[in-house]
Parts: C-alpha cells; structure tokens; sequence
C-alpha cells in the first residue's frame, strides 16, 4: 500500500495491520523517517516538502514493485508525508513483511534507499540563516546504487 | 506542452506551471531546454546548468535526447530529497 499525505500516520497501527488476519507472516521490520533539529551546524526550525503528484504516486509504485519481485514479501507500506513539519515530526514509513526476517530487513532498507533517490520529493529547511532547498546526498546515492542489479 | 518546474528551479523561474508552443524544430528535451534558455530571465538562470537537474517526460525519468511532443508533460526539477 502506498500513501502521500499531508497527514501523520501512525505507525504502530500501519504495522499491525500489515500482518493483520496472515499467518504466513514471521517478521515485520520498519524504517520511521523523522525531522531532525539540525541539518550540519545550523539549527533547523521547520522543514517543508514539496513533491510531484502523480509522478510521485507512480515512482513510488515502481519501487514496491521492483521489491516484491525481489523478495517474498508477505505485504508492504510506503506512507510519504508532504507539506510543513516540524522537528521530531514523522516524515516517512516504510515497513515489510515476510516470511523471514532476512527478505523484511533487506526489502525494508532497499525501499528507502531507492525512495530516497528516486520518488520526486524535495525538502526545504528553514534555518536562522533563512531557507534552503536541501541538497541530494552521495552517500544517498551510493546507498541506493549497491542495490543496482549487475 | 505542459511545463513544470519544481523546489529551487520553480523559485528561478517564478512560477510552477506553464503552457508552451515551441517551434516545430525543437525535437527532443535537449532542444526544448535550449528554446527555454532562450526566453532569457528565470528560465536561462534554472536551466542553465543541466547536471543539477533531473527531467521527467509524462511522469518517467528520462535523459535529454528523450523526444517531447505538443501532447506531453515535461517536468524538471532538481535531484530529489525525499525520506
């Protein structure tokens, strides 16, 4: 399942639902996003993402796809939040279940990793220093590249 | 041809969204970046350095050489931030 949403998710419930009612399902794993306070040595007061409609609703499909063809997974959820947040705020959930623990935790930090990289959304930091437009990351990039298939 | 600018590029161009005719020459998105260049002020300044941004055609990534038609969403904007 996948949402974009302007609102908080909770994410205790998304994980019981997930493996709500299938048996099948020996492991669930979660990756919870959050707004830090501090981006390097400015102090960030809020952050606001903007993203792609429609574009995102599909990149992020293509991704749990790509996964599910990947592992055996029982079930999995992508809830990406859009708008202002604040510090300690959710930003993101991404959880898997499977059979085994291996195919969740793999399946879970691929999902990130290629989120992060691939899905069309851009954050924007308000600092003391005023707001700026965030950055790409290598280390984000090399993080999703080890999952490339060679 | 539907335009659209996201994060910093819409900030450079002023706006999110526009409607554009381009000459009948302009093929690809190389030569649709090229005839936005060309309308001078924000655009020259988004566009002006092409490793910084990423190019979606009707919602897929793709590269500069992929072709545009009168019919298609063109978006740019730059490496995404997400998660």
């Amino acid at each position: 399942m996948i949402r974009v949403q302007a609102d908080d998710f909770d994410a205790g419930a998304e994980l019981e639902h997930l493996a709500a009612g299938n048996r099948r399902v020996g492991g669930v794993c979660a990756f919870v996003g959050l707004v830090r306070d501090m981006a390097g040595e400015r102090s960030v007061s809020a952050m606001t993402l903007e993203h792609y409609p429609g574009m995102t609703e599909k990149a992020l499909q293509a991704i749990v796809e790509e996964a599910r063809a990947r592992w055996p997974l029982e079930d999995c959820v992508v809830i990406h939040r859009y708008g202002r947040l604040a510090p300690g705020d959710r930003i993101v959930l991404v959880a898997t279940a499977s059979a085994h623990r291996q195919a969740a935790f793999e399946a879970c930090q691929f999902l990130i990793d290629w989120l992060k990289t691939k899905a069309p959304f851009w954050k924007k930091e308000d600092t003391a220093a005023g707001a700026r437009w965030v950055e790409a990351r290598a280390t984000d990039d090399r993080a999703a590249a080890r999952w490339e298939t060679r | 041809m539907k335009v659209l600018y996201f994060a910093w590029l819409r900030d450079k161009v002023g706006f999110g969204e526009e409607s554009v005719t381009p000459p009948t020459d302009v093929g690809d998105v190389a030569g649709l970046v090229d005839w936005l260049r060309g309308r001078g002020g924000g655009h020259a300044e988004a566009l002006a350095d092409m490793a910084m941004v990423r190019v979606a055609v009707n919602q897929e990534y793709v590269t500069l050489d992929q072709p545009v038609a009168a019919d298609d969403e063109v978006a740019f904007f730059p490496p995404v931030t997400g998660g």
